[in-house]
């Protein structure tokens, strides 16, 4: 059009410029009133929300709410094969919290409390003597089965912690003590002990606790114990039968958290059943903050069984307790067998002959 | 130093998987491994929208927060790599990234993790030469003086690599374009080019 008036003749010119200080005019208005006014300006000609869903569809807010809730719905299309996540992770970021903010600083305190105080608890109080002499006759306690049985577990339940602790803290001590090479090496292993021994643990585990339940079944007399800690408060023993109160308490923490800890540990461990992100988060966090504490509670255990209570360690290695022992730790399971005591000396010969029977070539008697 | 990022427009991402066959033909990944993925939500409806999505190389990366054997590094440009010599295969990286972008090939018995594989932005990852770098982690397009080839492949010019503020420059400007009146992030005062990813996953 411009053209068209610069080449007509006579006072077209004149329009030409007329036109050009109309359209200055209206640039300049259009520039106050843009400047001056935008906010009414774009009340009344364009609503944002419209303008968005025109300009980038799917970026307002609902599809923004819809993203990070995880929902994908019939129409939701990931080019990745057997891909079944979403476009946002959002739990991913509340999973890490917890696990770096809760989980691991607090699951070193609660160990490191509990080394501490039995650490503090032996050089106060010291270990726990028998207060009568052994009376040297033996009483049958842990079976060959049970004994194994034990041992299995125990081995791999502390192989187990030091791997998964590993896992957790090894990266804040060991990789810089022992530089990349050594740290990759030792991290790799604790994954394959960790991840190929649980499943027998598990295994293990459930076949012990099902052959102890008979003597962890709760009695009235347990609630006594626990009233006065075991013995540690006030004077005289304390009411316990086969298995004391403290006894009972870890095997039914055994049997609950120690499952729990199984089980999630198996979902995390055999990730090839379509279980998701979000299930692996859940499962971390119970098996982590269920094996933190049972490691911590563990620490009490090994302590009493071994180095806090004098004739404890011998029941579980060589199956027989003292009499003295039994009748100071668990009274009433004394009385029930204490007619089934032997001699040192009716053992050996017991043991002696046993040999004997199994050597090939058995004498005649 | 540049701080490297991705940025999919999603207006513009047409749903070709251009940038998903560019990456793995650059990078050579392995059988099973897609580093790249196009999400398309609402498809088929009227607000259909796709995006490409891969590792965001993220300034605060939970990958690397939660790592068991502290595999993940951040290379000066603000690209997270990581070390397969370290990585076990533990998939923590994967509970904890936004993005769903840490994959493992899972060949092994139980379905066991192998190795972690993701987006390097093209950078490759630490190794003795460049043939075992290309092995192990692919191209290191960053070292020749270019960008991922995804992005330089995209035949739309929706997805776009580089510099943060280089990219969230072009992008504002075509949204400016386009006639918003505040460019890209209308929703998200809190927006701003240093943090596009993470806000992207945690913020509207």
């Amino acid at each position: 059009m411009n053209q068209l008036t610069a080449q007509a003749p006579g006072g077209v010119p004149h329009l030409s410029q007329w036109q050009g200080v109309w359209r200055w005019l209206l640039l300049a208005f259009a520039l106050v009133f843009s400047l001056g006014v935008a906010q009414v300006a774009h009340a009344q000609e364009a609503d944002p929300n419209r303008e968005m869903s025109t300009a980038a569809p799917g970026i307002d807010a609902d599809q923004w709410r819809q993203v990070r809730s995880g929902e994908t719905g019939p129409n939701y299309r990931d080019s990745r094969a057997d891909s079944n996540y979403n476009l946002i992770n959002a739990s991913g970021e509340t999973w890490r919290q917890w696990r770096n903010r809760w989980v691991s600083p607090f699951g070193l305190i609660v160990i490191g409390g509990m080394i501490g105080i039995i650490a503090l608890f032996y050089l106060i109080v010291g270990r726990k003597h028998l207060e009568e002499p052994r009376t040297g006759r033996k009483l049958f306690r842990w079976p060959l089965f049970m004994r194994a049985l034990h041992w299995s577990v125990a081995s791999l339940f502390i192989v187990l912690a030091l791997t998964g602790l590993n896992l957790l803290f090894g990266k804040f001590v060991f990789r810089g003590l022992f530089g990349d090479a050594f740290w990759g090496w030792m991290v790799s292993s604790s994954k394959l002990l960790h991840n190929y021994l649980g499943p027998i643990f598990s295994v293990l585990l459930i076949v012990m606790l099902v052959s102890l339940i008979k003597d962890n079944l709760p009695k009235k007399h347990d609630l006594e114990w626990f009233k006065k800690g075991g013995g540690l408060v006030g004077k005289g023993h304390v009411d316990a039968g086969f298995a004391n109160g403290g006894e009972k308490a870890w095997y039914w923490l055994l049997a609950s958290v120690g499952l729990l800890v199984v089980a999630s540990g198996l979902v995390l461990d055999f990730p090839n059943f379509g279980q998701g992100r979000d299930t692996m988060q859940w499962a971390n966090l119970v098996h982590a903050v269920g094996a933190l504490g049972l490691t911590a509670v563990s620490v009490g255990h090994i302590y009493i069984g071994t180095l806090g209570t004098e004739g404890s360690l011998e029941g579980m290695t060589t199956g027989y307790v003292d009499e003295t022992w039994a009748k100071e730790h668990h009274n009433l399971w004394y009385e029930e067998v204490k007619d089934q005591s032997v001699s040192e000396q009716e053992l050996a010969d017991r043991k002696a002959s046993k040999d004997a029977g199994e050597s090939p070539a058995p004498r005649s008697s | 130093m540049a701080q490297m990022k991705f940025m999919c427009d999603a207006e513009r991402c047409i749903e070709c998987n251009g940038c998903v066959t560019a990456c793995k033909n650059a990078n050579d990944v392995e059988w099973g491994i897609q580093r790249r993925r196009v999400v398309t939500l609402n498809d088929g409806e009227s607000d259909e929208m796709s995006i490409s999505v891969a590792c965001m190389h993220c300034d605060d990366a939970p990958c690397m927060a939660v790592c068991p054997t502290d595999c993940f590094y951040k290379t000066d440009d603000g690209i997270v790599l990581h070390d397969k010599d370290l990585c076990i295969g533990c998939g923590y990286c994967l509970y904890a990234c936004p993005f769903g972008a840490p994959q493992f090939p899972q060949q092994d018995a139980f379905g066991e993790r192998g190795k972690m594989d993701k987006c390097t932005f093209c950078a490759g990852g630490p190794a003795e030469s460049k043939e075992e770098e290309y092995e192990k982690y692919g191209a290191n397009r960053i070292a020749e003086g270019k960008l991922p080839l995804c992005a330089e492949m995209c035949s739309t010019k929706a997805l776009l690599a580089g510099d943060a503020q280089d990219v969230a420059d072009i992008f504002r400007q075509r949204v400016v374009h386009r006639g918003h009146e505040d460019g890209a992030w209308s929703n998200n005062p809190q927006a701003s080019a240093d943090n596009l990813a993470y806000d992207a996953a945690r913020k509207g």
